[in-house]
């Protein structure tokens, strides 16, 4: 009778995980990255024994709070397939011309608006330049790079100082609920991640990116917007690029033409660690939201050991590498099944 | 029948370049029926499918849906007044869920949000209607092809359909899943809904469909009541002219094998769960058709034959030497090459020349040191040109620019270029024209009495009749029966290729 018992229960309990993995199979390299990101923290705090303060915790998303909004963006891209090189730049350029045109006594309620805009417009460039001429993503936005950075330095070659209150007062403002902290940017990126995993779950413009990315033809196929939604995406991209400018300026004090050379790519990997599938269809944003974390907690760790910076990116990569061997390793998998 | 048409096309034309796919052709279709498209490979079959759904536009050519003359602008446009399609590819998304795979593009809405709940719980009804007992929730990817295709067709009828148009729906399902899409089509004929309906199987097309339409080279042939069409009346308009002048070629009798060894010999060959003990001779100069549903393994008997798939059993004896074959170099060094039938994907260089599509082989073959002399290079594509009747017989052209009948000779050109023994063609006459089909049929021929040992692998049964000496028949990964093609005849072979289960 109670073997019995024991047997239906474990009956139940395997059912479960079946319809758990049916349903949600997908979600299991973000379940890999909050493993990975706990156990960074736990190791880090056992070995330093003065990691996880809430000091510590509040500035790991203040550092970060840029990367966080470009990781939105560059989610949506790569889970329809494509890939946004651009952003680096475009947050380098929207940063220095949001300084550029502060410093000369333009109103903030102007600026702002006005360089989201720019990072949309060279978003949407990229957009037509891979949905209607039919340009690779990787060239179309590698293109969108080089014309953001040219343009940077039109702007300006050095740094420019910032001294309007309402940006700094972005970054300064510490609202704190006992020694934890957070900053208008922080809570800034939060919101975008919030609003973009809003997005992709419950809107059909969210649903239509993850079917171009399972295959566009069908989609199509199926009635949806591919081209629109193609373009969107690219356009989102870059708004995320101008906030990100908006946000890495008020951090830094400064616009610099020189900003986010790379960044792109610490971008991509964060998108990547977090589960976003680079062929495009699965991903999720706040996965994407984890990636960073765990990008910005390997940082601080190199930098508690005292180590060269240059370790954060040998183990970025290494980290990198094994996940892109474990989703390939998914995806074959799961196309043995058929 | 003086009812309107439910839907009517008339002067339907569609260009693919210079080459009209569909040449003013007509076609109705009157509710509450069953209307079979009929034709070959290429026929024009599911160019005028995605003329009807809006998937490809019309050149030319007039479409009336109840008497109103509509333009489709894209599939979207065709889905709003009620005209579906489900596809012989299954065009669905298998990352994402099986409801949201059903109400893609229609999902329920709250305050513009996609109401999840509400969408399995719409998705479970159609399910339940179709007797699909599957989780609404689940991931598409993790389900059977049968259960994809159901699900395709649980989506076509989701919304209010009048016009079903369902290309090759029976092509992954088995006995007992076509008898319910059966079922399901007689519901929804009952219901008014026209159902255009393509297959393969004559039986089905018998079984199920009021008329027949069919096409043959882009042009409409003719539309007949199925009851009063004989099967080799259909077979003949298909073709075009009747079975027996198709015989272009008288062919040589081989030896029946027990005195002569095999040139190559496989037993009981097993690749995953796709191939399983698969006894296969091939005797010189033979021509062998494989014949076998999607999905019989045919093209995976093929691949493991030629070394690019790896055995998980049995042996493969070439000439009485059993070294195994580790990849298709191995394969190729011993007189083995493969042709896939991905022509456009797997086979020819679209952006090099005819010349350097012909040489890369042998080139690759003889390894970079060695280079082919450009005169050499220049005298061996002539050759082949000429040998082959490559048409047009310019070395320097992309071979990109060729018709599909002069790429598929390119690509035995660079095959033969390698003095093989043994040629595994693998749907080599698939989307090209009837008449170059029978040109690449011959050619075949000719390489088998010149000693060559050919496996010809089609889709098309008649064909593999056609050309083979003999017939191995595949059934689920697993060679059934081998017979000499004179024993058999078309339908004969069809009966054997459907049987739903070996005999003992």
């Amino acid at each position: 009778m109670n073997a019995s018992t024991v047997t239906a229960t474990r009956e139940t309990v395997s059912r479960h995980t079946r319809t758990f993995l049916d349903r949600h199979a997908s979600l299991m390299p973000t379940f890999a990255a909050v493993l990975i990101f706990a156990v960074l923290l736990i190791g880090a705090q056992i070995h330093f024994g003065t990691f996880l303060t809430p000091l510590n915790m509040s500035a790991l998303l203040l550092d970060n709070a840029y990367l966080v909004i470009l990781a939105v963006g560059m989610t949506f891209v790569i889970v329809t397939g494509g890939i946004d090189l651009s952003v680096g730049s475009v947050m380098a350029l929207t940063g220095i011309w949001c300084a550029d045109l502060l410093a000369s006594g333009h109103s903030a309620a102007v600026v702002v608006p006005l360089i989201i805009l720019a990072g949309a417009a060279i978003g949407l460039l990229i957009g037509v330049l891979v949905q209607y001429f039919d340009v690779q993503p990787f060239i179309a936005s590698l293109a969108g790079l080089f014309l953001a950075r040219g343009l940077a330095f039109v702007v300006s070659l050095d740094s420019i100082r910032v001294e309007n209150e309402s940006v700094l007062w972005l970054q300064t403002t510490r609202w704190r609920l006992g020694e934890w902290y957070i900053t208008p940017t922080g809570v800034l990126a939060l919101s975008v991640a919030l609003i973009g995993a809003f997005v992709m779950q419950f809107t059909r413009f969210g649903r239509t990116v993850y079917a171009v990315g399972g295959n566009e033809q069908s989609a199509r196929l199926m009635g949806l917007d591919v081209a629109r939604t193609k373009v969107a995406v690219y356009v989102i991209s870059g708004v995320c690029a101008g906030l990100a400018g908006l946000v890495l300026t008020a951090y830094s004090g400064a616009g610099y033409p020189r900003n986010g050379i790379g960044t792109e790519l610490d971008v991509i990997a964060a998108v990547v660690i977090g589960g976003t599938l680079l062929t495009g269809g699965t991903g999720y944003v706040l996965g994407s939201l984890i990636g960073v974390l765990v990008f910005g907690t390997i940082k601080t760790v190199i930098s508690f050991m005292g180590a060269e910076q240059a370790w954060t990116r040998i183990i970025i990569g290494l980290m990198l590498l094994m996940f892109i061997v474990v989703q390939r390793a998914i995806v074959v998998r799961a196309e043995r099944r058929r | 029948m003086d009812a309107q048409p439910l839907l009517e096309l008339t002067g339907a034309t569609v260009y693919f370049g210079a080459d009209a796919a569909l040449d003013g052709v007509d076609f109705r279709l009157f509710p509450g029926e069953v209307h079979s498209l009929m034709g070959e490979n290429g026929a024009g079959k599911s160019t005028l499918i995605k003329a009807i759904t809006g998937a490809l536009p019309l050149s030319a050519g007039v479409l009336r849906l109840d008497g109103q003359v509509v333009r489709f602008g894209s599939p979207h446009d065709a889905q709003e007044v009620g005209v579906r399609s489900v596809y012989q590819e299954i065009d669905l998304l298998p990352n994402l869920s099986v409801a949201e795979n059903i109400s893609l593009g229609v999902e329920p809405r709250r305050f513009g949000m996609i109401d999840w709940r509400q969408m399995r719980d719409r998705a479970g009804d159609v399910l339940a209607d179709l007797g699909l007992d599957i989780d609404p929730a689940s991931v598409l990817g993790r389900h059977s092809l049968a259960v994809q295709q159901l699900v395709a067709i649980a989506r076509a009828i989701s919304t209010d359909v009048r016009v079903l148009v369902l290309d090759e729906p029976t092509s992954s399902l088995d006995t007992d899943e076509c008898a319910e899409l059966f079922r399901i089509i007689e519901d929804l004929k009952q219901r008014g809904v026209a159902i255009i309906f393509v297959s393969h199987f004559l039986d089905q097309v018998y079984e199920i469909s009021d008329r027949v339409t069919v096409l043959r080279d882009g042009k409409l042939v003719g539309e007949y009541l199925t009851r009063e069409l004989l099967r080799i009346d259909l077979v003949q308009a298909m073709l075009g002219r009747s079975a027996e002048s198709l015989r272009t070629r008288p062919r040589l009798r081989v030896a029946d094998g027990s005195s002569e060894e095999p040139f190559l010999s496989a037993r009981a060959v097993t690749v995953g769960s796709r191939i399983s003990g698969a006894d296969i001779d091939l005797m010189e100069g033979e021509v062998l058709g494989v014949a076998g549903l999607l999905g019989s393994g045919r093209t995976e008997l093929a691949r493991a034959l030629t070394g690019i798939d790896r055995l998980d059993g049995g042996i493969i004896r070439i000439q009485g030497s059993d070294e195994p074959i580790g990849n298709p170099r191995a394969a190729i060094s011993l007189g083995v090459v493969y042709s896939s039938e991905n022509r456009r994907t797997e086979g020819i260089v679209g952006e090099l020349s005819v010349q350097e599509n012909i040489t890369l082989a042998l080139q690759a073959e003889r390894g970079v040191l060695r280079r082919i002399s450009p005169a050499r290079q220049r005298e061996l594509a002539m050759s082949w040109i000429d040998a082959l009747d490559i048409r047009p017989p310019d070395p320097d052209r992309p071979a990109g620019t060729l018709s599909g009948g002069n790429q598929q000779k390119v690509l035995l050109a660079r095959l033969l270029a390698l003095s093989p023994r043994l040629l595994v063609l693998d749907e080599p006459t698939r989307g090209i024209d009837v008449g170059a089909k029978v040109e690449v049929q011959n050619l075949v021929g000719e390489l088998a009495d010149n000693g060559l040992s050919v496996m010809f692998i089609s889709a098309e049964l008649e064909e593999v009749l056609r050309v083979g000496n003999r017939v191995a028949i595949l059934l689920d990964g697993r060679v059934v029966d081998t017979v000499p093609s004179d024993d058999l005849t078309p339908d004969a072979l069809t009966a054997l290729v459907a049987r739903p289960e070996p005999v003992g």
